[in-house]
């Protein structure tokens, strides 16, 4: 991964320097291991701040909405998918971006790292596909395979689909990938099991709303969340109103989401929330034959329509 | 139990179904009378947040109904419609409500006979799944 850092750096400084972009937003170190944290460069003496490795899962397109400056931003593939969905919402036009191009060989999943270990982890460093995990009194190397975020185990888009210069080569794409195997799994249940492996899976959940902000598609001025009049969805913790949650969440991101992990990853508690936009993803493939963020020249599922569309279930 | 009749909220589009519901109105079809209408301009109109909140308020079944497609008012609006309803009916189904709770028909002004039938039909879909017991919000109790 230095390579890549070295190029990101290399590249954000010349485009600071020749005043392309006013700003790079990009990954620095957090002040934790396994946490890099976005960060906004301004000049070319900063761009010594930028890092990539294993660790950069936050969507960074989250950042680019409404924005009016010139921004060189780091996109993996499912970060530049949301480049595209943001420009087709037009909350960010494609002129005022400067993309550089990760291809990305996936993120590691801190919680799982974390429930690995008892004590807590100082340090985690990275060579080639080896993580190597240091703390008070063990030291460990884990293969990177096993340690994969789930949304970058069956990643079909690791490649990004816009750029405009890229810090690498391109990757060879996952081949004979099955995307939807757990959610097959759900729509084969009896509706009782349906709905107790929902309320089972919804139990931890604070309603902290880690997953709406973390998410580069939610950007609406006033979300459905704090609505009082009429109060779509209620603010206490009532079983009724934390699935109402998680589905109107969804069913917002439908057609558009990207798969990219930013919320599952953002949850304090480790809910699989992607557990509800997979479904819809599956779905708009299979009715409408739609994957998010792909093309700049065609309107998302919901956006559009075909005379012939599936009504099997309209009477 | 036995004597248990669903209630139904149903949203009819003003330009079809709504006028089907009139048109049967009075025309004097017998149909059951388990629906509670709702008016909504187009089902181009209709939210998903209009369903849960039917649910949510202690409904047993919901019914959706617009121009067949083609005829709607507005061109269009039943189109965008029906992918909404498609994948919002998958989604709903897949979180665990049962699959006969939520209706989705085409009805025009002139189907009156279509929407008493369908009226019968919904309502013995849901009165056969029996009363709701999922997804209602209680208050909490106090005292």
């Amino acid at each position: 991964m230095p390579e890549y850092t070295a190029k990101i750096k290399g590249i954000s400084a010349r485009l600071l320097k020749e005043e392309k972009v006013e700003i790079v937003i990009g990954f620095r170190k957090g002040t934790i291991p396994m946490m890099n944290e976005p960060c906004f460069v301004k000049t070319p003496e900063d761009v010594k701040e930028l890092v990539w490795d294993s660790n950069c899962g936050i969507n960074l397109a989250n950042y680019l909405t409404n924005r009016k400056e010139k921004i060189g931003i780091i996109a993996k593939g499912c970060d530049s998918r949301n480049i595209v969905t943001h420009i087709i919402e037009n909350k960010i036009k494609r002129e005022q971006l400067f993309i550089i191009g990760v291809p990305c060989k996936g993120m590691v999943d801190k919680n799982k790292i974390t429930s690995m270990f008892e004590n807590e982890i100082n340090e985690v460093s990275e060579v080639e596909e080896n993580i190597i995990v240091k703390g008070e009194g063990f030291e460990k190397t884990l293969n990177k395979n096993d340690v994969l975020q789930e949304n970058c185990k069956i990643c079909i888009h690791r490649n990004p689909v816009l750029y405009d210069e890229l810090a690498a080569d391109l990757l060879d794409e996952q081949k004979n990938i099955d995307r939807y195997e757990d959610v097959r799994k759900i729509e084969a249940m009896a509706t009782e099991d349906k709905w107790k492996y929902f309320k089972d899976l919804l139990s931890p959940c604070i309603r902290c709303y880690a997953c709406r902000n973390a998410c580069p598609l939610c950007y609406c001025p006033t979300c459905f969340v704090d609505e009082s009049r009429p109060q779509w969805v209620g603010k206490s913790l009532d079983t009724t109103d934390t699935r109402t949650f998680h589905f109107l969440r969804a069913y917002h991101c439908a057609g558009r989401c990207t798969d990219c992990g930013a919320c599952e990853r953002a949850c304090p508690m480790g809910i699989k929330v992607r557990t509800f936009t997979k479904k819809l993803e599956k779905d708009c493939l299979e009715l409408y034959g739609w994957e998010a963020g792909l093309s700049l020249d065609e309107r998302p599922p919901l956006d559009t329509y075909r005379p012939d569309d599936p009504e099997g279930f309209i009477k | 139990m036995e004597n248990w009749e669903p209630r139904i909220v149903c949203f009819l589009c003003n330009w079809c179904s709504y006028g089907a519901a009139d048109l049967a109105g009075v025309s004097r079809m017998q149909y059951p009378p388990n629906v509670r209408v709702i008016r909504i301009p187009c089902t181009g109109r209709m939210s998903p947040k209009f369903v849960l909140a039917a649910f949510m308020k202690g409904a047993d079944g919901v019914w959706v109904s617009g121009c067949h497609p083609g005829d709607c008012h507005y061109l269009e609006g039943n189109y965008y419609a029906r992918r909404k309803f498609a994948l919002f009916k998958n989604l709903i189904e897949y979180m665990g409500i049962e699959p006969g709770r939520l209706h989705f028909s085409w009805i025009s002004s002139a189907e009156s006979t279509k929407f008493a039938s369908v009226v019968k039909e919904v309502s013995s879909a849901v009165k056969a799944l029996g009363p709701r017991n999922h997804f209602i919000k209680t208050m909490p109790k106090v005292g």
